[in-house]
């Protein structure tokens, strides 16, 4: 299957007047605590779009910290047409200035609509913005799985796997468009490795019993996943070639859901070494393995690292399923909202998640700071196993 | 008593193992899975390639006892399932746990009794869950009980190489429903009869 990539856009800008640096403009939003929850959304107007130029500006803007508003009421005021081209015009309405005018050209009114937001969230907040980004997910029918690659918003979903049986575990290889994930074509969970741009898969790891929840590292060069060879599922880590396996724990309770940290040195999953699932950590060179401290929150499982190292989001089961964060380096946890399976997008503030509805699941988006939920588009069937492409 | 004995077992599957690979042997309690070929096809030659690991050290030297095949004879992908055969002797697991409950083993021995009988069948252990782990969790959780299950059998004396395991995690309920009713009936080991083709 084929990207087009966004730089394909012809992004004309025939008028880029700043009147003052936007850092002087949002000084208060580029350094944001993302635990500080009930984080003021920005007011900002659209005006002059029409259908799914505007639904996708609508949901691109809610989603990053921003909250769609009259032209009353906003601070900021977009302008502009989708009459063939999308063109915009972004004014502060406090600061009177226009802080960018642009017009599209080259890409579906969808996808120059995204980039349309990417240049205002950039421009407001400092912050890349995350509406041109892919994601993978699961999508279940009936005794079925199999793997889809989509818009960050789930528009333009594409089935990846042909392979009738269960297929889950997605991941992708950062920067690259190369997904890992699991899949029972063989007759047992082993694991796959994906090209997207050549359409090519190879098996990666084929080991008696379990193989499943390959993570690649920040790097790409190694994977860490679980695998239960050795008698009891573990946390192993390999090279990108599946050479210099080893194992980097050795517990008789099952481990599950490795990540990375960002610099490539630990790795954060869920044991239930010390009788109920916690979160752990371990270094990527072996030694023990330390219990994370999630402020008392029991039952956590299916750590995400964040892309700046700062935070861990997990799931915890308490009664309900619930989105949680702590810090990297553990302490006081900060419930976030009703769901499961948390990943992060490459800005460290938004989050995948899984949310189950009347016994059926459904992919979200979770804007931290101001704990904004919007359901991405669904694919027909149960939605679940989200992760981004970073 | 149990466990001493499914030690010594692993502690002889894996001497026997590591020592075919070169490497210094090393033991851990739970029985390694044998059959089905660990190399994946077109990956490389050094995949699976195992590195000294540096966590847990050994708390006891393995004894060389007997005489048991690296690869068994037994290799699930060339044999023939029958899922009807021990419909009647599935496993029921409590809530979150991968142990065996006194009240179940009385369904494990029967397929014992059967594996001994018939030398040339082996058994997949098939484990589930209900819904109310995370998925990843329960395919993991899945997977314990199946092994659960597995190490109940060599236990008994079960060849190892005759047991595998597959956990297909919460995706394939025996009931369908989101109530404790069906969840009980869906934590479960399945036991699937193989026989060579």
């Amino acid at each position: 299957m084929k990207h087009k990539p966004a730089f394909l856009f012809t992004c004309v800008l025939f008028l880029s007047v700043t009147a003052r640096p936007p850092e002087a403009v949002a000084q208060d939003d580029r350094e944001i605590d993302i635990t500080h929850l009930g984080a003021r959304r920005i007011p900002i107007s659209l005006e002059g779009y029409t259908g799914e130029v505007l639904d996708a500006l609508r949901f691109d803007l809610d989603i990053q910290g921003f909250e769609v508003t009259g032209a009353d009421k906003a601070q900021y005021v977009v302008s502009g047409s989708n009459n063939s081209d999308v063109t915009g015009r972004l004014t502060d309405r406090v600061g009177k200035a226009t802080l960018l005018s642009v017009r599209y050209t080259g890409g579906t009114l969808r996808s120059e609509a995204h980039t349309l937001s990417d240049a205002i969230v950039e421009k407001i907040t400092g912050r890349n913005g995350i509406a041109r980004s892919k994601v993978a997910f699961k999508v279940e029918n009936g005794q079925n799985s199999e793997i889809y690659v989509a818009d960050y918003d789930g528009h333009n979903a594409k089935q990846v796997t042909q392979d009738h049986t269960i297929t889950r575990d997605p991941a992708w290889v950062p920067a690259r468009r190369v997904l890992y994930y699991t899949s029972y074509k063989a007759g047992n969970p082993d694991i796959y490795v994906h090209d997207l741009q050549s359409g090519t898969r190879r098996a990666f790891a084929r080991y008696p019993g379990l193989n499943a929840g390959a993570a690649p590292s920040p790097d790409g060069r190694r994977v860490a996943l679980v695998l239960s060879k050795g008698g009891s599922p573990d946390i192993y880590v390999c090279d990108a070639d599946g050479s210099n396996l080893k194992p980097l724990t050795r517990t008789r309770e099952a481990e599950s859901s490795p990540c990375w940290s960002p610099d490539g040195r630990t790795i954060c999953f869920s044991s239930r070494h010390e009788g109920r699932s916690a979160l752990f950590v371990v270094s990527v060179d072996g030694g023990s393995m330390r219990r994370l401290s999630t402020g008392g929150a029991l039952n956590c499982t299916e750590p995400d690292w964040s892309p700046d190292g700062k935070q861990i989001v997990f799931t915890r089961l308490a009664g309900d399923f619930e989105i949680c964060v702590v810090p990297a380096g553990g302490g006081a946890m900060t419930p976030l909202v009703a769901g499961e399976d948390p990943a992060w997008a490459p800005n460290s503030r938004t989050v995948i998640f899984t949310r189950r509805v009347k016994g059926k699941r459904v992919v979200s988006l979770l804007d931290v700071p101001t704990k904004q939920i919007k359901d991405i588009q669904q694919t027909s069937g149960s939605c679940s196993q989200p992760c981004w492409a970073k | 008593m149990k466990y001493s004995k499914v030690l010594n077992l692993s502690v002889v599957v894996l001497a026997l193992s590591l020592g075919a690979a070169g490497c210094q042997p090393r033991p851990h309690a739970p029985t390694p899975i044998l059959g089905r070929t660990g190399n994946p096809k077109g990956t490389g030659e050094t995949f699976g390639r195992e590195t000294p690991v540096t966590q847990l050290p050994p708390d006891q030297n393995p004894t060389v006892r007997g005489d048991i095949p690296l690869q068994g004879r037994f290799n699930p992908d060339e044999m023939t399932p029958d899922h009807n055969r021990f419909a009647a002797n599935t496993v029921y697991f409590d809530f979150d746990r991968a142990t065996v409950k006194p009240s179940e083993t009385g369904k494990i021995d029967e397929v014992v009794r059967y594996l001994q009988g018939n030398p040339t069948q082996a058994v997949q252990i098939e484990g589930h869950c209900d819904e109310r782990g995370t998925e990843q969790y329960n395919l993991s959780l899945g997977e314990r009980r199946a092994l659960a299950v597995r190490e109940y059998l060599v236990t008994a004396g079960v060849q190892a190489e005759r047991a595998f395991t597959i956990s297909y995690g919460e995706s394939r309920p025996a009931v369908p429903g989101h109530n404790e009713a069906t969840w009980s009936k869906n934590r479960r080991g399945v036991f699937v009869l193989l026989t060579p083709k």
